[in-house]
Protein backbone atom coordinates (compact mmCIF):
# COMPACT_ATOMS: atom_id res chain seq x y z
CA UNK A 1 0.00 0.00 0.00
CA UNK A 2 1.45 3.44 -1.13
CA UNK A 3 1.17 6.38 0.99
CA UNK A 4 0.01 8.63 -1.51
CA UNK A 5 -2.27 5.72 -3.00
CA UNK A 6 -4.01 5.65 0.41
CA UNK A 7 -4.33 9.18 1.03
CA UNK A 8 -6.21 10.18 -2.49
CA UNK A 9 -8.51 6.95 -2.01
CA UNK A 10 -9.61 8.44 1.38
CA UNK A 11 -10.29 12.02 -0.06
CA UNK A 12 -12.12 10.32 -2.23
CA UNK A 13 -14.50 8.74 -0.18
CA UNK A 14 -14.48 11.49 2.16
CA UNK A 15 -15.41 13.21 -1.06
CA UNK A 16 -17.99 10.70 -1.98
CA UNK A 17 -19.81 10.80 1.56
CA UNK A 18 -19.90 14.53 1.58
CA UNK A 19 -21.61 14.90 -1.53
CA UNK A 20 -24.44 12.23 -1.04
CA UNK A 21 -24.93 13.33 2.44
CA UNK A 22 -25.60 16.90 1.39
CA UNK A 23 -27.55 15.95 -1.72
CA UNK A 24 -30.22 13.85 0.82
CA UNK A 25 -31.61 16.60 2.23
CA UNK A 26 -34.51 14.98 3.72
CA UNK A 27 -32.14 12.46 6.34
CA UNK A 28 -30.05 15.64 7.02
CA UNK A 29 -33.15 17.67 7.78
CA UNK A 30 -34.58 14.58 10.07
CA UNK A 31 -31.15 13.96 11.90
CA UNK A 32 -31.09 17.90 13.77
CA UNK A 33 -34.59 17.50 13.90
CA UNK A 34 -34.93 14.48 16.05
CA UNK A 35 -32.90 15.55 18.94
CA UNK A 36 -34.51 18.59 19.34
CA UNK A 37 -37.77 17.02 18.96
CA UNK A 38 -36.34 14.45 22.38
CA UNK A 39 -35.36 17.85 23.90
CA UNK A 40 -37.87 20.25 23.91
CA UNK A 41 -40.98 18.37 24.13
CA UNK A 42 -39.85 15.16 25.77
CA UNK A 43 -37.00 16.92 28.24
CA UNK A 44 -39.60 19.60 29.08
CA UNK A 45 -41.81 17.27 30.68
CA UNK A 46 -39.35 15.80 33.25
CA UNK A 47 -37.86 19.15 34.50
CA UNK A 48 -36.80 18.29 37.39
CA UNK A 49 -36.74 14.92 37.32
CA UNK A 50 -33.28 14.48 38.72
CA UNK A 51 -34.19 16.75 42.34
CA UNK A 52 -31.50 18.40 43.65
CA UNK A 53 -28.78 15.44 43.42
CA UNK A 54 -25.32 15.99 41.72
CA UNK A 55 -24.69 13.45 39.66
CA UNK A 56 -21.13 13.99 37.97
CA UNK A 57 -19.64 15.60 36.35
CA UNK A 58 -21.80 18.29 37.38
CA UNK A 59 -20.87 20.57 40.18
CA UNK A 60 -24.20 21.35 41.54
CA UNK A 61 -27.72 20.15 40.51
CA UNK A 62 -28.96 20.34 37.10
CA UNK A 63 -32.18 20.52 34.55
CA UNK A 64 -32.81 17.59 32.84
CA UNK A 65 -32.33 19.34 29.95
CA UNK A 66 -28.79 19.81 30.65
CA UNK A 67 -28.57 16.34 31.86
CA UNK A 68 -29.87 14.66 28.61
CA UNK A 69 -27.91 16.93 25.91
CA UNK A 70 -25.07 14.65 25.87
CA UNK A 71 -27.14 11.67 25.68
CA UNK A 72 -28.91 13.15 22.59
CA UNK A 73 -25.15 13.91 21.01
CA UNK A 74 -24.40 10.26 21.24
CA UNK A 75 -28.00 9.21 20.11
CA UNK A 76 -27.43 11.47 17.00
CA UNK A 77 -24.23 9.59 16.25
CA UNK A 78 -26.16 6.48 17.00
CA UNK A 79 -28.46 7.04 14.42
CA UNK A 80 -26.30 8.44 12.33
CA UNK A 81 -23.98 5.13 12.28
CA UNK A 82 -27.02 2.90 11.75
CA UNK A 83 -28.19 5.00 8.57
CA UNK A 84 -24.70 4.65 7.42
CA UNK A 85 -24.67 0.78 7.82
CA UNK A 86 -28.40 0.51 6.66
CA UNK A 87 -26.37 3.02 3.24
CA UNK A 88 -23.98 0.16 3.20
CA UNK A 89 -26.26 -2.61 3.03
CA UNK A 90 -27.64 -0.90 0.36
CA UNK A 91 -24.82 -0.25 -1.45
CA UNK A 92 -24.36 -3.73 -1.43
CA UNK A 93 -27.59 -4.77 -2.89
CA UNK A 94 -26.59 -1.84 -5.46
CA UNK A 95 -23.00 -3.08 -5.69
CA UNK A 96 -21.72 0.06 -5.29
CA UNK A 97 -19.53 -1.70 -1.88
CA UNK A 98 -17.96 -3.92 -4.69
CA UNK A 99 -16.97 -1.38 -6.59
CA UNK A 100 -15.21 -0.07 -3.12
CA UNK A 101 -13.83 -3.04 -2.42
CA UNK A 102 -12.50 -4.02 -5.73
CA UNK A 103 -10.08 -1.14 -5.49
CA UNK A 104 -6.42 -2.03 -4.79
CA UNK A 105 -6.35 -1.23 -1.54
CA UNK A 106 -6.27 -3.04 1.53
CA UNK A 107 -9.57 -4.21 2.60
CA UNK A 108 -9.31 -3.26 6.42
CA UNK A 109 -8.15 0.08 4.87
CA UNK A 110 -11.16 0.16 2.26
CA UNK A 111 -13.88 -0.29 5.28
CA UNK A 112 -11.55 1.95 7.89
CA UNK A 113 -11.87 4.93 5.37
CA UNK A 114 -15.48 4.40 4.66
CA UNK A 115 -16.36 4.56 8.64
CA UNK A 116 -13.97 7.35 9.17
CA UNK A 117 -15.57 9.35 6.25
CA UNK A 118 -18.90 8.58 7.59
CA UNK A 119 -18.45 9.61 10.88
CA UNK A 120 -16.59 13.13 10.14
CA UNK A 121 -19.41 13.51 7.69
CA UNK A 122 -21.62 13.17 10.83
CA UNK A 123 -19.72 15.38 12.98
CA UNK A 124 -21.21 19.28 12.07
CA UNK A 125 -24.95 18.01 12.63
CA UNK A 126 -23.91 16.86 16.53
CA UNK A 127 -21.81 20.78 16.77
CA UNK A 128 -25.34 22.27 14.98
CA UNK A 129 -27.42 20.44 17.91
CA UNK A 130 -25.00 21.81 19.97
CA UNK A 131 -25.57 25.09 19.50
CA UNK A 132 -29.45 25.16 19.59
CA UNK A 133 -29.35 23.24 22.93
CA UNK A 134 -28.31 26.36 24.11
CA UNK A 135 -31.66 28.13 23.10
CA UNK A 136 -32.78 25.78 26.29
CA UNK A 137 -30.19 27.01 28.52
CA UNK A 138 -27.85 24.01 28.15
CA UNK A 139 -24.35 26.20 28.12
CA UNK A 140 -21.04 24.08 28.90
CA UNK A 141 -17.71 26.12 29.24
CA UNK A 142 -16.71 27.42 25.60
CA UNK A 143 -13.62 25.01 25.60
CA UNK A 144 -15.89 22.43 26.75
CA UNK A 145 -16.58 22.66 22.40
CA UNK A 146 -13.24 21.69 21.72
CA UNK A 147 -12.39 19.32 24.44
CA UNK A 148 -15.94 17.41 23.15
CA UNK A 149 -14.71 16.62 19.52
CA UNK A 150 -12.26 13.80 19.95
CA UNK A 151 -15.23 12.63 22.76
CA UNK A 152 -17.50 12.22 19.18
CA UNK A 153 -15.09 11.32 17.16
CA UNK A 154 -13.76 8.26 19.21
CA UNK A 155 -17.76 7.28 20.33
CA UNK A 156 -18.62 8.04 16.56
CA UNK A 157 -16.03 5.87 15.17
CA UNK A 158 -17.17 2.86 18.08
CA UNK A 159 -20.66 3.17 16.73
CA UNK A 160 -19.80 3.67 13.43
CA UNK A 161 -17.68 0.08 13.62
CA UNK A 162 -20.54 -1.56 15.51
CA UNK A 163 -22.64 -0.45 12.07
CA UNK A 164 -20.33 -1.85 10.11
CA UNK A 165 -20.55 -5.02 12.04
CA UNK A 166 -24.19 -5.45 11.68
CA UNK A 167 -24.04 -4.54 7.75
CA UNK A 168 -21.43 -7.56 7.29
CA UNK A 169 -23.77 -10.12 9.09
CA UNK A 170 -27.01 -8.50 7.74
CA UNK A 171 -28.36 -9.78 4.26
CA UNK A 172 -30.80 -7.94 3.69
CA UNK A 173 -32.13 -4.61 4.20
CA UNK A 174 -35.63 -5.81 5.39
CA UNK A 175 -33.44 -7.20 8.77
CA UNK A 176 -33.05 -3.38 9.48
CA UNK A 177 -36.02 -3.23 10.89
CA UNK A 178 -35.32 -5.78 13.26
CA UNK A 179 -31.94 -3.90 14.20
CA UNK A 180 -34.08 -1.25 14.68
CA UNK A 181 -36.38 -2.74 17.77
CA UNK A 182 -33.27 -5.03 18.89
CA UNK A 183 -30.24 -2.91 18.81
CA UNK A 184 -30.83 0.87 18.53
CA UNK A 185 -33.87 1.30 21.01
CA UNK A 186 -32.17 -1.01 23.80
CA UNK A 187 -29.01 0.62 23.69
CA UNK A 188 -30.27 3.80 23.61
CA UNK A 189 -32.83 3.05 26.31
CA UNK A 190 -30.67 0.68 28.65
CA UNK A 191 -27.85 3.64 28.68
CA UNK A 192 -27.35 6.35 30.76
CA UNK A 193 -28.32 8.67 27.64
CA UNK A 194 -31.69 9.94 29.79
CA UNK A 195 -31.49 8.55 33.44
CA UNK A 196 -28.18 8.60 35.34
CA UNK A 197 -27.10 5.49 36.90
CA UNK A 198 -28.60 5.86 40.27
CA UNK A 199 -32.25 6.47 39.01
CA UNK A 200 -31.83 3.08 36.93
CA UNK A 201 -30.62 1.26 39.71
CA UNK A 202 -33.86 2.78 41.97
CA UNK A 203 -35.84 1.17 38.96
CA UNK A 204 -33.88 -1.60 39.24
CA UNK A 205 -30.40 -3.33 39.37
CA UNK A 206 -30.18 -5.37 36.70
CA UNK A 207 -31.56 -2.52 34.33
CA UNK A 208 -28.77 -0.56 36.13
CA UNK A 209 -26.17 -3.23 35.39
CA UNK A 210 -27.00 -3.61 32.01
CA UNK A 211 -26.77 0.50 31.36
CA UNK A 212 -23.01 0.24 33.20
CA UNK A 213 -22.15 -2.37 31.04
CA UNK A 214 -23.93 -0.70 28.02
CA UNK A 215 -20.82 0.64 25.34
CA UNK A 216 -23.46 3.37 24.33
CA UNK A 217 -23.38 4.43 28.21
CA UNK A 218 -19.77 4.90 28.17
CA UNK A 219 -19.83 7.13 24.93
CA UNK A 220 -22.68 8.93 26.46
CA UNK A 221 -20.71 10.09 29.83
CA UNK A 222 -17.20 10.29 27.30
CA UNK A 223 -19.14 12.97 25.39
CA UNK A 224 -21.01 14.61 28.76
CA UNK A 225 -17.37 14.46 30.74
CA UNK A 226 -15.15 16.07 27.96
CA UNK A 227 -18.42 18.97 27.23
CA UNK A 228 -17.68 20.05 31.20
CA UNK A 229 -13.93 19.47 30.58
CA UNK A 230 -13.33 16.73 32.01
CA UNK A 231 -11.39 13.39 31.03
CA UNK A 232 -13.66 10.01 31.36
CA UNK A 233 -10.62 7.28 31.09
CA UNK A 234 -12.70 4.32 32.29
CA UNK A 235 -14.75 5.28 29.13
CA UNK A 236 -12.96 5.90 26.98
CA UNK A 237 -10.91 2.69 27.63
CA UNK A 238 -14.40 1.42 27.22
CA UNK A 239 -15.28 3.08 24.05
CA UNK A 240 -11.21 2.43 22.32
CA UNK A 241 -11.54 -1.69 23.06
CA UNK A 242 -15.35 -1.64 22.15
CA UNK A 243 -14.04 0.29 18.99
CA UNK A 244 -11.04 -2.07 18.37
CA UNK A 245 -13.51 -5.18 18.94
CA UNK A 246 -15.98 -4.23 16.88
CA UNK A 247 -14.09 -3.06 13.64
CA UNK A 248 -11.83 -6.16 13.81
CA UNK A 249 -14.97 -8.24 14.08
CA UNK A 250 -16.48 -6.55 10.94
CA UNK A 251 -13.39 -7.09 8.97
CA UNK A 252 -13.42 -10.88 9.30
CA UNK A 253 -17.01 -10.45 8.28
CA UNK A 254 -16.01 -8.81 5.03
CA UNK A 255 -13.19 -10.94 4.41
CA UNK A 256 -13.10 -12.87 1.32
CA UNK A 257 -12.09 -16.24 2.69
CA UNK A 258 -13.79 -16.33 5.79
CA UNK A 259 -16.76 -14.07 6.58
CA UNK A 260 -20.72 -14.40 5.89
CA UNK A 261 -19.68 -12.66 2.98
CA UNK A 262 -18.43 -15.50 1.19
CA UNK A 263 -20.87 -17.25 1.92
CA UNK A 264 -23.31 -15.04 0.73
CA UNK A 265 -25.50 -16.38 -2.30
CA UNK A 266 -25.72 -13.46 -4.64
CA UNK A 267 -23.31 -11.25 -3.09
CA UNK B 1 -12.01 -10.17 -26.46
CA UNK B 2 -12.80 -13.45 -24.90
CA UNK B 3 -16.75 -14.13 -24.50
CA UNK B 4 -17.93 -16.13 -21.49
CA UNK B 5 -21.07 -17.61 -22.13
CA UNK B 6 -23.47 -19.43 -20.48
CA UNK B 7 -27.07 -19.26 -19.39
CA UNK B 8 -28.47 -18.26 -16.23
CA UNK B 9 -27.54 -19.64 -13.05
CA UNK B 10 -24.72 -20.31 -15.08
CA UNK B 11 -21.72 -19.26 -12.66
CA UNK B 12 -20.68 -16.46 -14.52
CA UNK B 13 -21.34 -14.08 -11.80
CA UNK B 14 -19.54 -16.21 -9.46
CA UNK B 15 -16.43 -16.27 -11.60
CA UNK B 16 -16.64 -13.05 -11.86
CA UNK B 17 -16.80 -12.65 -7.97
CA UNK B 18 -13.60 -14.81 -7.32
CA UNK B 19 -11.34 -13.11 -10.48
CA UNK B 20 -12.08 -9.49 -8.39
CA UNK B 21 -11.44 -11.12 -5.04
CA UNK B 22 -14.51 -10.52 -3.83
CA UNK B 23 -14.84 -13.60 -2.25
CA UNK B 24 -12.29 -16.17 -2.30
CA UNK B 25 -12.63 -19.47 -4.54
CA UNK B 26 -12.90 -22.50 -1.85
CA UNK B 27 -10.40 -24.77 -3.96
CA UNK B 28 -7.69 -23.82 -6.21
CA UNK B 29 -6.62 -20.20 -6.91
CA UNK B 30 -7.45 -17.45 -9.60
CA UNK B 31 -3.92 -15.85 -11.02
CA UNK B 32 -4.56 -12.86 -13.11
CA UNK B 33 -1.49 -11.27 -15.24
CA UNK B 34 0.42 -13.86 -12.55
CA UNK B 35 -0.52 -11.95 -9.42
CA UNK B 36 -2.58 -14.54 -7.56
CA UNK B 37 -6.13 -13.12 -5.84
CA UNK B 38 -5.37 -14.98 -2.57
CA UNK B 39 -1.84 -13.18 -1.75
CA UNK B 40 -1.61 -10.11 -4.00
CA UNK B 41 -5.04 -9.05 -4.57
CA UNK B 42 -4.15 -4.95 -4.68
CA UNK B 43 -1.53 -5.55 -7.49
CA UNK B 44 -3.91 -7.59 -10.04
CA UNK B 45 -6.91 -5.10 -8.96
CA UNK B 46 -5.17 -2.30 -9.98
CA UNK B 47 -4.40 -4.17 -13.46
CA UNK B 48 -8.50 -5.05 -13.96
CA UNK B 49 -11.23 -2.77 -14.95
CA UNK B 50 -14.54 -4.27 -13.63
CA UNK B 51 -18.59 -3.84 -15.03
CA UNK B 52 -20.67 -5.60 -12.57
CA UNK B 53 -23.70 -6.77 -13.61
CA UNK B 54 -25.56 -4.31 -11.57
CA UNK B 55 -25.30 -0.45 -11.92
CA UNK B 56 -23.15 0.12 -8.93
CA UNK B 57 -22.93 4.30 -10.17
CA UNK B 58 -23.84 6.70 -7.49
CA UNK B 59 -27.31 7.82 -8.58
CA UNK B 60 -26.89 11.19 -6.73
CA UNK B 61 -23.05 11.96 -8.29
CA UNK B 62 -22.83 13.26 -11.88
CA UNK B 63 -21.21 10.93 -14.48
CA UNK B 64 -17.51 12.96 -13.59
CA UNK B 65 -17.93 12.81 -9.61
CA UNK B 66 -18.21 8.57 -10.29
CA UNK B 67 -15.12 8.42 -12.15
CA UNK B 68 -13.35 10.90 -10.09
CA UNK B 69 -13.89 9.25 -6.88
CA UNK B 70 -12.97 5.75 -8.70
CA UNK B 71 -9.70 7.51 -9.90
CA UNK B 72 -9.48 8.03 -6.35
CA UNK B 73 -9.56 4.63 -5.18
CA UNK B 74 -7.27 3.98 -7.87
CA UNK B 75 -4.80 6.12 -6.53
CA UNK B 76 -4.40 8.71 -9.85
CA UNK B 77 -3.89 12.38 -9.13
CA UNK B 78 -6.48 15.04 -9.31
CA UNK B 79 -5.45 16.58 -12.54
CA UNK B 80 -4.80 13.35 -14.23
CA UNK B 81 -8.05 12.13 -12.81
CA UNK B 82 -9.88 15.15 -14.47
CA UNK B 83 -8.27 14.36 -17.64
CA UNK B 84 -9.46 11.00 -18.01
CA UNK B 85 -12.31 11.42 -16.80
CA UNK B 86 -13.32 13.57 -20.07
CA UNK B 87 -11.11 11.13 -22.67
CA UNK B 88 -12.75 8.22 -21.54
CA UNK B 89 -16.37 9.67 -21.25
CA UNK B 90 -15.78 11.19 -24.87
CA UNK B 91 -14.15 8.24 -26.07
CA UNK B 92 -17.62 6.16 -24.87
CA UNK B 93 -19.81 9.28 -26.86
CA UNK B 94 -20.84 10.23 -23.38
CA UNK B 95 -18.82 13.50 -22.79
CA UNK B 96 -22.44 15.94 -22.92
CA UNK B 97 -23.43 13.80 -19.94
CA UNK B 98 -20.28 14.99 -17.52
CA UNK B 99 -22.38 17.06 -14.96
CA UNK B 100 -25.41 15.74 -14.76
CA UNK B 101 -26.74 13.56 -12.10
CA UNK B 102 -26.55 9.71 -12.89
CA UNK B 103 -30.20 9.52 -12.21
CA UNK B 104 -30.99 11.73 -15.11
CA UNK B 105 -29.30 9.40 -17.73
CA UNK B 106 -30.71 6.55 -19.89
CA UNK B 107 -29.86 2.95 -19.48
CA UNK B 108 -27.76 2.70 -22.13
CA UNK B 109 -25.90 5.83 -20.94
CA UNK B 110 -24.89 4.84 -17.41
CA UNK B 111 -23.91 1.47 -19.21
CA UNK B 112 -21.72 3.53 -21.03
CA UNK B 113 -20.43 5.70 -17.71
CA UNK B 114 -20.16 2.22 -16.03
CA UNK B 115 -17.33 1.49 -18.32
CA UNK B 116 -15.84 4.61 -19.12
CA UNK B 117 -15.01 4.61 -15.20
CA UNK B 118 -13.73 1.16 -15.23
CA UNK B 119 -11.16 2.28 -17.82
CA UNK B 120 -9.99 5.41 -15.93
CA UNK B 121 -7.11 3.22 -14.24
CA UNK B 122 -5.93 2.16 -17.68
CA UNK B 123 -6.58 -1.07 -16.98
CA UNK B 124 -5.10 -4.19 -19.54
CA UNK B 125 -8.04 -6.34 -18.70
CA UNK B 126 -11.77 -4.89 -18.55
CA UNK B 127 -14.34 -7.47 -17.44
CA UNK B 128 -18.02 -6.96 -18.42
CA UNK B 129 -20.99 -9.30 -16.95
CA UNK B 130 -23.31 -8.89 -18.61
CA UNK B 131 -23.56 -5.85 -19.83
CA UNK B 132 -26.41 -5.43 -21.69
CA UNK B 133 -29.12 -6.13 -19.40
CA UNK B 134 -31.86 -4.14 -19.64
CA UNK B 135 -30.57 -2.78 -22.75
CA UNK B 136 -32.75 -2.58 -25.66
CA UNK B 137 -31.61 -3.62 -28.99
CA UNK B 138 -30.13 -0.39 -30.81
CA UNK B 139 -28.69 0.00 -27.37
CA UNK B 140 -27.12 -3.61 -27.19
CA UNK B 141 -25.36 -2.97 -30.67
CA UNK B 142 -24.00 0.29 -29.63
CA UNK B 143 -22.57 -0.61 -26.52
CA UNK B 144 -20.64 -4.05 -27.98
CA UNK B 145 -19.60 -1.70 -31.25
CA UNK B 146 -17.97 0.96 -28.41
CA UNK B 147 -16.30 -2.74 -26.87
CA UNK B 148 -15.27 -4.45 -29.75
CA UNK B 149 -13.86 -0.57 -30.50
CA UNK B 150 -11.97 -0.41 -27.58
CA UNK B 151 -10.60 -3.92 -27.63
CA UNK B 152 -9.19 -3.32 -30.88
CA UNK B 153 -7.81 0.05 -30.65
CA UNK B 154 -6.84 0.28 -26.95
CA UNK B 155 -5.14 -3.35 -26.91
CA UNK B 156 -6.94 -3.71 -23.94
CA UNK B 157 -8.33 -7.66 -23.40
CA UNK B 158 -12.17 -8.19 -22.77
CA UNK B 159 -14.00 -11.23 -20.73
CA UNK B 160 -17.67 -10.32 -21.73
CA UNK B 161 -19.96 -12.18 -19.95
CA UNK B 162 -23.33 -13.08 -21.39
CA UNK B 163 -26.22 -15.56 -22.42
CA UNK B 164 -27.04 -13.89 -25.97
CA UNK B 165 -25.82 -15.70 -28.42
CA UNK B 166 -26.43 -12.67 -30.90
CA UNK B 167 -23.21 -10.85 -29.46
CA UNK B 168 -20.73 -13.40 -30.26
CA UNK B 169 -19.06 -12.54 -33.66
CA UNK B 170 -17.63 -15.92 -35.22
CA UNK B 171 -14.17 -14.90 -34.96
CA UNK B 172 -14.21 -14.37 -30.70
CA UNK B 173 -12.95 -17.12 -28.44
CA UNK B 174 -15.74 -18.59 -26.18
CA UNK B 175 -15.44 -20.83 -23.41
CA UNK B 176 -19.03 -22.11 -22.60
CA UNK B 177 -20.08 -22.46 -19.04
CA UNK B 178 -22.74 -24.85 -17.74
CA UNK B 179 -23.49 -25.41 -14.18
CA UNK B 180 -20.51 -24.22 -12.57
CA UNK B 181 -17.40 -25.93 -15.30
CA UNK B 182 -16.24 -25.06 -18.74
CA UNK B 183 -18.21 -27.20 -21.62
CA UNK B 184 -16.13 -25.88 -24.45
CA UNK B 185 -13.58 -23.25 -25.78
CA UNK B 186 -12.88 -22.70 -28.61
CA UNK B 187 -13.09 -20.18 -31.85
CA UNK B 188 -16.78 -19.37 -32.18
CA UNK B 189 -17.06 -20.04 -35.75
CA UNK B 190 -15.39 -23.61 -34.62
CA UNK B 191 -17.62 -24.45 -31.79
CA UNK B 192 -20.78 -26.30 -34.11
CA UNK B 193 -18.21 -28.57 -36.04
CA UNK B 194 -16.84 -29.86 -32.62
CA UNK B 195 -20.09 -30.06 -31.26
CA UNK B 196 -21.53 -32.13 -34.31
CA UNK B 197 -24.17 -30.53 -35.44
CA UNK B 198 -25.40 -27.68 -37.80
CA UNK B 199 -25.29 -24.40 -36.17
CA UNK B 200 -23.46 -22.69 -33.19
CA UNK B 201 -26.89 -21.83 -31.51
CA UNK B 202 -27.49 -26.05 -31.67
CA UNK B 203 -23.84 -26.20 -30.39
CA UNK B 204 -24.76 -23.97 -27.59
CA UNK B 205 -28.04 -26.07 -26.41
CA UNK B 206 -26.58 -29.06 -26.81
CA UNK B 207 -23.75 -28.00 -24.57
CA UNK B 208 -25.66 -26.60 -21.71
CA UNK B 209 -28.46 -29.18 -21.97
CA UNK B 210 -28.68 -30.65 -18.28
CA UNK B 211 -28.15 -34.74 -18.14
Amino acid sequence: MKMHHACRALTGILRREMRRTLRQRGRLFSAIVRPLVWLAIFAAGFRSVLGLSITPPYQTYVLYEVYVVPGLAAMMLLFHAMASSLAMVYDREMGSMRLLLTAPLPRWYLLAARLLASVIVGLPLVYLFLVIARYWDVRPPALGYVAVFPALLLSGLMLGAFGLLVSSVSTQMENFAGVMNFVIFPMFFASTALYPLWRLAEAGPVLATIAAWNPFSSAVELIRFALYLRFDAASALVVLICLLAFFLAAVVGYDPGRGLWSRRPGS
Amino acid sequence: MCILLGRNGAGKTTLFSLVTGLYHARAGSVLVFGHAMKSSPSTALAEMGVVFQQPTLDLDLTAGENLRYHAALHGLPKSLSKERSGEELSRLEVADRIDDPVRALSGGQRRRVEIARALMHRPRLLLLDEPTTGLDVPGRRALERHVRDLCRDGGIAVLWATHFLEEVAPTDNVVVLHEGSVRWGGRADRMAAAVGVADTAEAFASLTRSP
